[in-house]
């Protein structure tokens, strides 16, 4: 426990806001629902084995973070959630994602990759609007559901940017074009074309790692408003992000889950030596 | 003098000693080209008259004229460009976003990169033996056509595919991530976005189709022609005619070619009248696909 200290001293910056979204954390126990699991799950590139037997749960309306060095299978293990493995040839699952109260098993070969897509929404690492308008962005989702009538994308697409915290800078400009945006403001735009068709899950890919600490802080206010309506599962490498929006936190280390817990928990009393190493940065 | 000094001065010298070269180099290149256009402009301009462009083909210098080779060369292009462009895309887009990546893939790959370097008189015997001898066509439009279609097919793979490289996963990830299928990512952002590089690789393809004489020599396209073939309009419904397809054709390097063949140097001098409509209609396709390529990369940003 001798290296604890240095891990909250880390962190000492991030304390004041930290503590402030600290009031609204639950932790696994005070947690009623389950919004899906993940049991037993290996995954191979070819023959690489990417993700080791993870197990871990994804509580409902919370936020949930992956952190852990590069290449640690953060990322793979986000994008298994979406089935987007099924893209490139030559992937594996082993084991299951269950979603919850249905049961259904995400990765059973039975379930369309498309009806997870359709049922998540992800952003990127870096911004990738379409070369289109900002409402055509928003709006793209909606229309693939064959949503067709001009009232109710309207509606959506400006529910949609409100909820990314972008309306207000872009409402008299809908129609130019999206890569014209700043970097931080496209990548709020991918919030909000993911937000429009009502994801049951949000899968955020390090979504503020090109972005500088002002459209940061503006995408971690966004995630913590958002968790009222949506499960949110984020990777980052960043730890202070961790701690600031996350209700839980999972330390990966070489494709597996080393250590998962309640934020506070995994921040301030890591269970495990590697948790308590990365925290302190003495690799990483 | 400093050891320093020493050094940047000889290090001076080699620069200029290379970029010398190098303007002499270039000074070869454009030389050359502007002796060919100056040559074809000396012995051709003089007979430029817009006569010379509406008038058929004759015997008879004075009266000798190149539309029916502008014609014949239209209607020819323009069955290339309806049966290559479909063709190539689709099998572009099939290579790059359908087929899974195995040897026989590769060997496809390579192969068509191969196709594009194959001597074009080996098309004008293929397409003698496929469309003469299989199918019966005779020395047509249509035919022509579709030589020229198989000629320039594997320019037009080659670059819808690049078009369909060059656009980043991360827009076909976010497409796919939304829940689209293959074909709407395909229809609503690759296709849309690669639009400039096919549009450019198709008018590169045409440009290289206009100038092909040896293909078109091997199937029998005729070098003089008197009549003008059909127009693809009529007056009586359904106003359009497709007679002309079927009919016999000549095109300007055609028409060149057996100008220049001529005994009388009177007919020799408008083959480069010819040549030059030939070398401004080129050039001006090219720089159509400059102009279009420009503007639509001012559009894409990723």
């Amino acid at each position: 426990m001798s290296n604890a200290a240095p891990a909250l001293t880390h962190l000492a910056p991030m304390a004041t806001r930290a503590s402030r979204l600290a009031a609204a954390r639950t932790d696994y126990a005070a947690s009623e629902s389950i919004k899906a699991e993940v049991r037993d799950l290996n995954f191979f590139y070819g023959q690489r084995q990417a993700l080791k037997n993870v197990n871990l749960p994804i509580p409902e309306r919370t936020v949930t973070a992956l952190i852990g060095p590069s290449g640690c299978g953060k990322s793979t293990l986000l994008r298994c959630f979406n089935r987007m493995h099924d893209l490139y040839p030559g992937n594996r699952y082993e084991g299951e994602i269950v979603l919850q109260p249905s049961g259904l098993n995400i990765l059973s070969p039975q379930v369309d990759p498309m009806e997870m897509r359709l049922r998540t929404g992800m952003v990127f690492q870096k911004p990738n609007p379409f070369p289109k308008s900002i409402f055509d962005n928003v709006a793209y989702g909606l229309r693939l559901r064959f949503v067709r009538q001009r009232s109710i994308l309207q509606e959506r697409v400006e529910k949609a940017l409100r909820a990314a915290a972008l309306w207000d800078e872009v409402k008299d400009r809908l129609h130019h074009s999206a890569v014209k945006l700043s970097g931080g403001q496209q990548q709020r735009l991918c919030v909000a074309r993911a937000l429009a068709t009502d994801p049951e899950i949000l899968l955020l890919d390090e979504p503020t790692s090109a972005l500088d600490p002002i459209a940061t802080s503006k995408i971690e206010d966004m995630i913590f408003a958002l968790k009222e309506e949506v499960t949110i599962l984020i990777v980052t490498h960043n730890m202070e992000q961790a701690a600031r929006v996350a209700d839980f936190t999972g330390f990966m280390y070489l494709g597996a889950l080393v250590e998962h817990g309640a934020t506070s928990q995994i921040f301030q009393t890591p269970k495990n030596q590697l948790t308590e190493k990365y925290l302190t940065g003495s690799f990483g | 003098m400093s050891d320093i000094a020493k050094i940047i001065a000889y290090r001076k010298r080699q620069d200029w000693l290379f970029s010398g070269l190098g303007l002499l180099c270039m000074a070869i290149g454009i030389a050359t080209l502007i002796a060919l256009l100056a040559t074809l402009a000396y012995e051709g301009l003089p007979h430029l008259t817009w006569r010379f462009l509406t008038s058929n083909s004759s015997s008879i210098p004075e009266r000798a004229g190149i539309l029916t080779a502008i014609v014949g060369t239209l209607y020819v292009i323009a069955v290339t460009f309806v049966v290559a462009v479909p063709l190539g895309v689709a099998a572009a887009i099939y290579l790059e976003e359908y087929a899974g990546k195995n040897w026989l893939t590769n060997l496809i790959e390579i192969n068509i990169s191969n196709l594009a370097g194959v001597p074009s008189i080996i098309y004008g015997l293929t397409a003698l033996s496929l469309f003469g001898v299989v199918f019966h066509l005779h020395r047509t439009v249509l035919v022509g056509g579709m030589t020229l279609a198989l000629l320039v097919l594997p320019i037009i793979i080659v670059a819808t595919r690049e078009a369909l490289r060059a656009i980043p996963s991360a827009i076909r990830e976010a497409a796919y991530a939304a829940g689209a299928t293959k074909w709407q990512t395909i229809w609503y952002h690759l296709l849309p976005y690669s639009l400039g590089g096919i549009a450019t690789g198709t008018i590169i393809a045409m440009s290289r189709a206009i100038g092909e004489t040896a293909p078109l020599l091997v199937i029998g396209a005729a070098g003089y022609i008197s009549r003008l073939p059909p127009p693809p309009i009529s007056s009586a419904p359904p106003f359009l005619s497709f007679a002309w397809l079927n009919s016999a054709f000549t095109v300007l390097p055609m028409q060149m070619y057996n100008w220049t063949a001529d005994a009388n140097p009177a007919l020799q001098s408008r083959a480069a009248t010819t040549g030059l409509v030939l070398i401004m209609l080129t050039l001006s396709i090219n720089a159509a696909a400059i102009a279009l390529r420009y503007r639509v990369r001012q559009k894409l940003k990723w």
